[in-house]
C-alpha cells in the first residue's frame, strides 16, 4: 500500500480513571492546524473501559471522528492491551499522523506502539508543522511535501532538531504536555463515534497489576498556574519553603520546586519543574535558590517573566533571568511578601 | 539467574556543560559518562546479583571508545561485557538501535533485561520498550523498585500521580529511572579485574535475525531535516549590589511595570 493511502491526523486522547488528560485537548488542538494543512479531518482514538461517553468532550476541543477502543482489559494503563488497541486502530484505519501525549502513559505507548507498526517516532516534541523533506531541495534526491516535521530539544535542552519520517507511515510523535494550545471548546459539537475493537486476550505479556497507590495530594497542577514562586537546593530546608509559601499566597501563585528538591524529599514530585518534571509556561516564575541547570531551565525557560534570586552571582540561572538579584532570599523573600501584602488584595 | 543490563556512554550534560566560542556544544570538552538511568539499572541488577547470585552480563552499542562504560559496569560488581559497534551501525535513530541490541540479545540468555528509562543525550525512552517489543517479551517502564519473586518480577512503575504495582513473570524487560537507588562505587578489586577482563566485540554479523534494512542511518525511519544549537534566551538585568530593601523595591517595581500587580 502506497504512503498516500494514509489519511488523517490521530491522536491518542488518553485518560486516566475515566477522565481526560489535558494533553488530549492540546494534541487536538495541535491535529486541527495540521488537519487543515493538510485538507484532511482529526481522529481521537479513545481506549478504556466504559470511557464512550467522553466522545462529546473530544469534540468539542477538535475531534471530527472518535474511535472508542473499550473493553473491561482497557480499564487501567498497562502497555499491552493499550499497545494492541492503538496499533490496532492504526492498522486498520491507516492514519497518516498519530501523536500521543509524552507522558509516563505516552513515552511507553508510543515506542511499542511505533516499534509493533514499524515506523519512527519522535520523542518529546515542542514543535510540529507540515512542510517539505528535505527542507531545501537537494540535488538527486527526492523532495517530498505536506511531511510532518517534527522539532524537539535533545541533549538536554542544549541542541534542536527537526525530524521527519518520509518513508514510513504513520508519521509518529510523542508531544511534550503543556506546550500546544487546546482550542477553545465548540460547544454541543459532535463527532462520528466509531467502536472498534480488535480483541483481547491476556498473554504473557499483559502484566498482572497487583496495587494502585495514588500519589496526588490536592494541590493545584502547577502546568496551569500563571504564577509560580520555585524553590532550588538553596532555600536550605523543607521547614523554609513556608516563606515561599507566604510569597505565593501573597501574589496568587503556587509553589513549585527544582529536583534537588524533590531528590531530598522536600516536595512532592508533582511539584518538579524540569526535563525530569514538568514544562511550565507561567506568566511570572520566581526562581528562588535555584542554580538554574539546564535540565531545570528546559522546563520554565518559556515563562514570559524571570525572577531570579540566588546568592551565587555565576549561578547560571542569571543566564535565563529577566530580572536577577544576587542576595540572600532570607532576607529578600519575606520583605518582598510583606510589599506584595500592601499592594496585592 | 541471568540478567542482561543495557548501557550507554553519554557526554555528561549535568556536570556543567561546554560550549564552544559561538555558542555551540563543546561535545569534545565534556565527560564520557554511564548514563545515569542507564546505572540505576545496573545498580539494581547488581543487589539482585548479591541476594541470589544472578549472573549480569552488560550490553552496550557504540563506537569503540564505549568500551570503557563495560569496563567501569564491570569494575561496580558486572560479570562480561559485550560490546557492539559496526561502521554499518552508525547514526540509528531509536528503531535501528533497538533492532540491533535485539540482534544481540537473541544471542544472550537472559532472564530480565534492563534498561535505563532515557538517556541523557537524546532523552527519548524509546529503545528499551522498542527491543521489549522486538523480542515480544513483556515491559515494565519507569520502575522505581524492582523485586524478584520465583519467577517473576514485582516492580513499583511510577506515573504522574501514581504508581502501579505490576507483577509480570520473566523473561521480561524493565527501564529504570535514576531515582531507583544510589549507586554503588567501583572497588580496587573490581577496577583490577576490570582491566583484565576481556569484552566480547560484536560487529553486524553476530546480529541474529536482523535485516540490513533496519539498521544505521539508512535502516532509521526518522531522518534529520535540520539540527541547530539552541538560540538561548539572551540574559536579562542583573543586580548585584543592592540590599534587601533595595532589592524588594526593585522586584516591586518590575512587577508593576509589567502589570502583574
Amino acid at each position: 500500500m502506497g504512503l498516500e493511502e494514509y489519511k488523517g491526523v490521530y491522536v491518542f486522547a488518553q485518560q486516566v480513571d475515566n477522565e481526560l488528560s489535558g494533553i488530549a485537548f492540546e494534541l487536538l488542538g495541535k491535529a486541527k492546524e495540521l488537519a487543515k494543512d493538510l485538507n484532511t479531518d482529526v481522529t481521537a482514538i479513545l481506549v478504556g473501559s466504559g470511557v464512550k461517553g467522553l466522545a462529546d468532550s473530544l469534540a468539542e476541543y477538535g475531534a471530527d471522528k472518535v474511535i472508542v477502543v473499550d473493553d473491561p482489559e482497557l480499564k487501567e494503563y498497562r502497555t499491552e492491551p493499550y499497545a494492541h488497541a492503538v496499533s490496532s486502530v492504526i492498522n486498520e484505519y491507516k492514519p497518516e499522523i498519530v501523536l500521543v501525549g509524552a507522558t509516563a502513559i505516552g513515552r511507553d505507548l508510543g515506542p511499542r506502539v511505533s516499534a509493533r507498526v514499524a515506523t519512527g517516532l519522535t520523542a518529546d516534541c515542542t514543535v510540529l508543522e507540515i512542510g517539505d523533506f528535505p527542507i531545501t531541495p537537494i540535488a538527486g534526491q527526492e523532495q517530498k511535501h505536506n511531511q510532518l516535521l517534527m522539532t524537539r530539544p535533545a541533549f538536554g535542552g542544549n541542541t534542536i532538531a527537526t525530524i521527519a519520517c518520509p518513508d514510513n507511515r504513520p508519521q509518529m510523535a510523542t508531544v511534550r504536555p503543556g506546550v500546544m494550545q487546546k482550542i477553545e471548546p465548540i460547544s454541543g459539537a459532535k463527532a462520528e463515534v466509531i467502536e472498534y475493537n480488535p480483541g483481547f486476550t491476556p498473554n504473557n505479556k499483559y502484566v498482572e497489576i497487583v496495587d494502585i497507590v495514588k500519589e496526588l495530594s490536592d494541590t493545584v497542577d502547577i502546568m496551569d498556574a500563571k504564577i509560580l514562586v520555585s524553590g532550588g537546593r538553596g532555600v536550605g530546608s523543607k521547614e523554609n519553603f513556608a516563606i515561599l509559601q507566604d510569597l505565593a499566597d501573597a501574589i496568587g501563585g503556587t509553589v513549585s520546586c527544582s529536583r534537588a528538591v524533590v531528590d531530598s524529599g522536600w516536595m512532592p514530585k508533582e511539584l518538579q519543574v524540569g526535563q525530569t518534571g514538568k514544562t511550565v509556561r507561567p506568566n511570572v516564575y520566581f526562581a528562588i535558590g535555584i542554580s538554574g541547570a539546564i535540565q531545570h531551565t528546559a522546563g520554565m525557560e518559556e515563562a514570559d517573566i524571570i525572577v531570579a534570586i540566588n546568592k551565587d552571582e555565576t549561578a547560571p540561572i542569571f543566564d535565563v533571568a529577566d530580572y536577577g538579584i544576587v542576595g540572600d532570599l532570607n532576607k529578600i523573600v519575606p520583605k518582598l511578601t510583606e510589599e506584595l501584602k500592601k499592594v496585592v488584595k | 539467574m541471568k540478567i542482561v543490563v543495557c548501557i550507554k556512554q553519554v557526554p555528561d550534560t549535568k556536570g556543567g556543560v561546554k560550549f564552544n566560542p559561538d555558542g555551540t556544544l563543546d561535545r569534545g570538552a565534556m565527560l564520557a559518562i554511564m548514563n545515569p538511568d542507564d546505572k540505576a539499572g545496573l545498580e539494581a541488577a547488581l543487589r539482585i546479583k548479591d541476594e541470589t547470585g544472578a549472573e549480569v552480563t552488560v550490553l552496550t552499542m557504540g563506537l569503540p571508545k564505549a568500551e570503557e562504560v563495560l569496563r567501569e559496569a564491570i569494575a561496580m560488581g558486572a560479570d562480561k561485557g559485550i560490546l557492539v559497534t559496526d561502521r554499518v551501525l552508525g547514526g540509528a535513530d531509536t528503531w535501528a538501535t533497538s533492532t540491533t541490541l535485539a540482534g544481540a540479545l537473541r544471542n544472550i540468555d537472559y532472564d530480565l533485561i534492563i534498561t535505563g528509562r532515557q538517556a541523557i543525550d537524546g532523552d527519548t525512552a524509546q529503545v528499551g520498550p522498542q527491543i521489549s517489543e522486538h523480542l515480544d517479551l513483556p515491559v515494565i517502564s519507569y520502575a522505581k523498585d524492582i523485586k524478584i519473586e520465583g519467577d517473576s518480577v514485582v516492580v513499583e512503575r511510577q506515573y504522574d500521580d501514581r504508581y502501579h504495582v505490576l507483577k509480570a513473570k520473566m523473561p521480561c524487560l524493565i527501564t529504570a529511572l535514576s531515582e531507583l537507588n544510589e549507586p554503588r562505587y567501583m572497588t580496587p578489586g573490581g577496577i583490577f579485574d576490570a582491566f583484565d577482563a576481556e569484552i566480547t566485540v560484536w560487529g553486524r554479523a553476530d546480529l541474529k535475525d536482523v535485516d540490513d534494512s533496519n539498521l544505521g542511518l539508512k535502516g532509521s525511519p526518522t531522518k534529520i531535516a535540520k539540527a541547530s544549537d539552541k538560540v538561548r534566551k539572551g540574559a536579562g538585568e542583573i543586580k548585584t549590589d543592592l540590599d534587601a530593601d533595595g532589592a524588594v523595591v526593585y522586584i516591586m517595581d518590575k512587577l508593576k511595570e509589567k502589570h502583574v500587580i
